[in-house]
């Protein structure tokens, strides 16, 4: 069987060999011997070419009508620009009757106030109010321009030197308000493209500014030296073209959300190993931190040229309004044409300018309001330690003092509600003026909420006491019930 | 409508290309004498903070025009103001101030109705406040930071704009940047007027919604981009769209033109999109009563529905208000990142919004508010068509107080500015990267306090220096009508 297959095949072998040697084979054209294989390949060639020029099936494009698109837009139907409106969105604050001091007058009683961030107890001071009042009568309220089209008047420039002399730094530049400052400076150095390593429990300002640069950023956890570490550490290890990108690590000195101090020293050094540049906000240590208050630098003892920007708002310590950023002068001079904050807005009114420049000398001449504010707070920290239901979870120098619940319900919806209550009571039956942590639904912090005393160094003893008491019994009745 | 001839577009191209020309070869041997030199940098391992090309614009050609800009005052920005003068060492690099002044007419400020200095019924009340709630409240607006002052401003803003509420921030750009991502999310589309003002892009961008553009004041370019959007749905997905937000201005400050806003409104309202109207120039400076854009076209408050204003420039204070009917209002109070987390407004300011409102509507008791408006009208009309008459190109809308004059070349910004200087008229001059490439400009900005010699006096500069520096794009009307007005007067 197998051999009669075999004959076969070397049959049909033979005859295709007989046929290809065919005269036809023999014939030779153009010098070039046509082999009997030649035939086949041409006759594919032929093949191959008419496969190609016939037009592929593609389903034919139809694009609207405009009857069609008429109808879509009769029957399109937007959202309300305001989702339904629930019972916690009409609630009101407090409407104040005098300034904002350490007793201030609500509804028509006086009450102690523990939610001005008015650490120094600078506002209501003689002098400063002599200043603005002689820069009002000059100058008017508003500056009526923005700075590069002659609002920038003569109190602006002062202010901005005295505040880099008083930081010790070549040069510095104004903001007209506070929480424009870091959403300004942020997209002027930072790019698409460029590395920015900040922390998770930062505030919605710095948030915004890191959204609008557009850079990659990578968050770690909340005041954790460790967990920074490891994330520059995998930064800069599986990234070769890192040296060629701009690196920065954003950090806040006192931590608006948590009460917390960002431990300086550890970061300067792990910034000079893994050469990263330092964005240091410095709203709410300006004026506090510190011998002299010049803030976290000076309280680690860090030379001041070791971090590159330092941006703060003034409308903490300084009793006024506006920001500025300071460093070196390449930062400084970069920001007056880059900065969309400062180029496209008006500038900060004169008379908080002026105000600016007599806090800051009040300030340096004045070092034993920092030693007022710290003993405020220790006393506040001695009265709160036993608290039933709450627990300090601030550092112990941080003049914002934040109160956690111990036991928390579960969501952050109903424990606000929880410490809600508590503020509410704290206010109508013993007259002490104590906020809640508000969070807007834009906000991307998960940190916890909890209850914020802003200590002054305008409180007396009585204040403080008062203020724990009052907490100690309205905690007691809301939170054990 | 800016009408570029075609000889000016070839010479200030030919400028500008002079110019990077320049700047690329002083770069190039920058670069060489730096390397050359080698120094050892303790900047090993950082990259530079900006890089080259970034600042190129800064360091060859904004840098040789910086006198021309940030010019610092001693004075209010009233009708005359005191310039400081400056020096440079280093041509232009560097300029130290000085401790001499010079009095200009001022055409720069925002000061349309002439309250940015002392006003006699304003500042002793701005005094009184301060030392009733000093210069801050130091607190966000929910925690302490509101006072009976912040309330009564909100209710007479919102009477004043004829809308339900109002709620206030304390600086126009912010209240921008932070009510568009409150208004509008992932989902939604924002289309925005090509020559919008930057902080109105950037709340745009940073809202994470997707932003289409369309023709300046085109309400037909408007219609197209709506019905092409809503027919397509969002990118990729194809699913509709969650809202539309169509967001104009008022008076655009670069070209002092008016929104055409009964139309844009009409095309809105038939596809049911949203509109937000920014009215930082416009409220209070036009209208008869002051009222703004919507009170000068004849359109009803109601169908706006969101209008944003500011209180820098009409009303010399400072600060921004957004007015809507209550449920929005009580929404944004209760989600508005500025709201939530930024300073109050400072209570001095707010009472010199009250009390310059107050003027305005005439609560005073004196009539000085309709003087004002009267005022700003008239010599508004009467300056553009002098400049008209003169030969200038200017653009903008009659009754509008922004009146821009076309200089194009780049060599003339300077040109312009320093002459106008030396004769004691202070003008601001616009250039890229606030205007196109090849449409630089000169700004003026009318007040209510120019008197009619003021406005004699710059007009009188305006076309000296114009002549010198050759701006006179169209021929002059014969110098007979110029002398006949001057007899009337």
């Amino acid at each position: 069987m197998a051999s009669a297959v075999m004959n076969m095949t070397t049959a049909a072998l033979d005859w295709v060999t007989v046929i290809f040697d065919a005269p036809l084979a023999r014939a030779v054209v153009f010098g070039v011997h046509i082999d009997g294989h030649l035939v086949v390949e041409v006759l594919l060639v032929a093949v191959i070419l008419f496969q190609l020029t016939r037009k592929s099936y593609k389903p034919p494009k139809k694009p609207l009508t405009e009857k069609e698109i008429d109808d879509l837009c009769e029957e399109w139907v937007p959202e309300p620009l305001h989702p339904p409106i629930t019972e916690e969105m009409k609630a009101e604050p407090p409407i104040l009757e005098s300034a904002a001091g350490p007793h201030t007058v609500i509804d028509g009683k006086e009450v102690v106030n523990f939610a001005s961030a008015n650490y120094l107890g600078l506002l209501g001071n003689e002098k400063i109010a002599d200043s603005c009042i002689s820069s009002l009568e000059k100058y008017g309220v508003g500056s009526c321009g923005p700075r590069g089209f002659y609002g920038t008047i003569d109190v602006h420039l002062d202010c901005e030197t005295r505040i880099a002399k008083f930081m010790g730094t070549p040069d510095s530049i104004l903001y007209s308000y506070g929480i424009s400052t870091i959403f300004s400076v942020i997209p002027a150095f930072c790019k698409k493209g460029d590395i920015i390593v900040a922390d998770e429990g930062v505030h919605w300002g710095v948030q915004n500014g890191l959204y609008l640069s557009r850079s990659t950023v990578v968050y770690f956890k909340h005041n954790d030296m460790a967990s920074l570490e490891s994330t520059l550490e995998k930064l800069t290890r599986e990234n070769k073209r890192a040296e060629k990108i701009r690196r920065y690590i954003v950090v806040e000195a006192i931590y608006q959300n948590s009460g917390q101090i960002a431990p300086l020293n550890e970061i300067v050094r792990l910034k000079e190993k893994y050469r990263f540049r330092v964005i240091l906000d410095e709203s709410h240590s300006f004026g506090v931190l510190g011998n002299s208050g010049r803030g976290l630098a000076e309280y680690y003892g860090v030379p001041i040229e070791k971090i590159d920007i330092i941006t703060a708002g003034m409308g903490n310590a300084l009793a006024t309004d506006g920001g500025f950023c300071t460093g070196s002068v390449r930062v400084v001079d970069h920001q007056r044409l880059s900065s969309s904050g400062y180029v496209f807005s008006a500038s900060l009114p004169p008379y908080l300018a002026s105000a600016a420049i007599s806090a800051v000398n009040y300030l340096e001449d004045n070092p034993s309001l920092l030693t007022q504010l710290r003993s405020n707070i220790d006393l506040l920290w001695k009265g709160l330690s036993d608290i039933p239901g709450l627990a300090i979870a601030s550092h112990p120098l941080s003049p914002i003092v934040y109160l956690k619940l111990k036991k928390s319900t579960g969501s952050s919806k109903s424990d606000l509600e929880l410490l809600n209550v508590i503020t509410d009571r704290v206010l109508k039956e013993d007259s002490v003026f104590i906020v809640s942590t508000k969070r807007s639904v834009l906000d991307k912090c998960r940190l916890p909420v909890g209850i914020r005393l802003f200590v002054s160094a305008g409180h007396s003893e009585t204040d403080i006491h008062k203020v724990c008491d009052s907490l100690r019994r309205v905690a007691a009745l809301v939170l054990l019930v | 409508m800016v009408r570029l001839p075609y000889l000016t577009a070839l010479t200030t191209l030919f400028s500008y290309g002079l110019l990077f020309a320049f700047g690329q070869m002083r770069d190039f041997f920058r670069k060489l004498i730096d390397w050359s030199k080698s120094k050892g940098k303790d900047l090993k391992g950082y990259a530079p903070i900006c890089l080259g090309l970034e600042d190129f614009y800064t360091r060859r050609l904004y840098l040789r025009i910086q006198d021309c800009f940030s010019r610092p005052i001693a004075s209010a920005p009233d009708a005359w103001i005191d310039v400081v003068e400056r020096y440079s060492n280093d041509h232009n690099k560097t300029l130290h101030r000085t401790s001499n002044t010079t009095k200009c007419l001022n055409l720069g400020s925002y000061n349309y109705l002439g309250f940015a200095a002392a006003d006699e019924y304003c500042t002793p009340l701005v005094i009184e406040s301060l030392k009733k709630y000093s210069a801050s409240t130091c607190s966000v607006r929910v925690d302490g930071g509101t006072t009976n002052l912040h309330t009564e401003l909100e209710e007479l803003v919102a009477r004043f704009v004829g809308k339900p509420a109002a709620i206030l921030f304390g600086m126009g750009y912010v209240t921008n940047s932070a009510i568009i991502p409150a208004l509008v999310g992932k989902g939604g589309l924002i289309i925005s007027d090509s020559l919008n003002h930057n902080s109105i892009v950037n709340g745009a961008r940073g809202s994470g919604a997707s932003v289409r553009v369309f023709q300046h004041n085109s309400p037909s370019h408007l219609e197209e981009v709506l019905r092409e959007q809503i027919a397509e749905g969002q990118p990729r997905t194809h699913r509709p769209w969650k809202k539309i937000i169509v967001i104009v201005e008022g008076i655009y400050s670069m070209e002092g033109e008016l929104c055409n806003l009964p139309e844009i409104i009409a095309v809105c309202k038939k596809y049911k999109a949203y509109t937000y109207l920014d009215e930082a120039h416009s409220i209070g400076a036009v209208g008869k009563s002051g009222r703004g854009v919507c009170e000068l076209l004849g359109v009803d408050t109601a169908d706006v529905d969101i209008m944003m204003g500011t209180f820098t420039k009409s009303f010399g204070s400072c600060g921004g208000y957004i007015a809507a009917s209550k449920e929005i209002i009580q929404y944004l109070k209760h989600t508005c990142p500025a709201h939530l987390y930024a300073t109050s407004m400072s209570p001095p300011a707010v009472q010199q919004v009250i009390s310059a409102i107050k003027v305005i509507l005439g609560e005073d008791g004196s009539n000085r508010g309709a003087q004002k408006l009267a005022s700003i009208r008239q010599n508004s009309n009467f300056f553009r068509s002098e400049l008209q008459k003169m030969g200038f190109e200017v653009l903008g809308d009659n009754d509008s107080p922004v009146m821009p004059i076309m200089l194009y070349n780049p060599a003339k910004i300077p040109a312009f500015s320093r002459e106008c200087l030396r004769r004691n008229v202070a003008v601001v001059t616009v250039a890229f990267p606030a205007t196109p490439l090849l449409l630089a400009r000169a700004r003026i900005c009318i007040s209510a306090s120019h008197t009619r010699e003021d406005l004699m006096k710059g007009l009188d500069v305006i076309s000296k220096v114009g002549d010198l520096v050759g701006i006179k794009y169209f021929p002059a009307e014969p110098p007979k009508h110029v002398e006949q007005d001057k007899k009337t007067l």
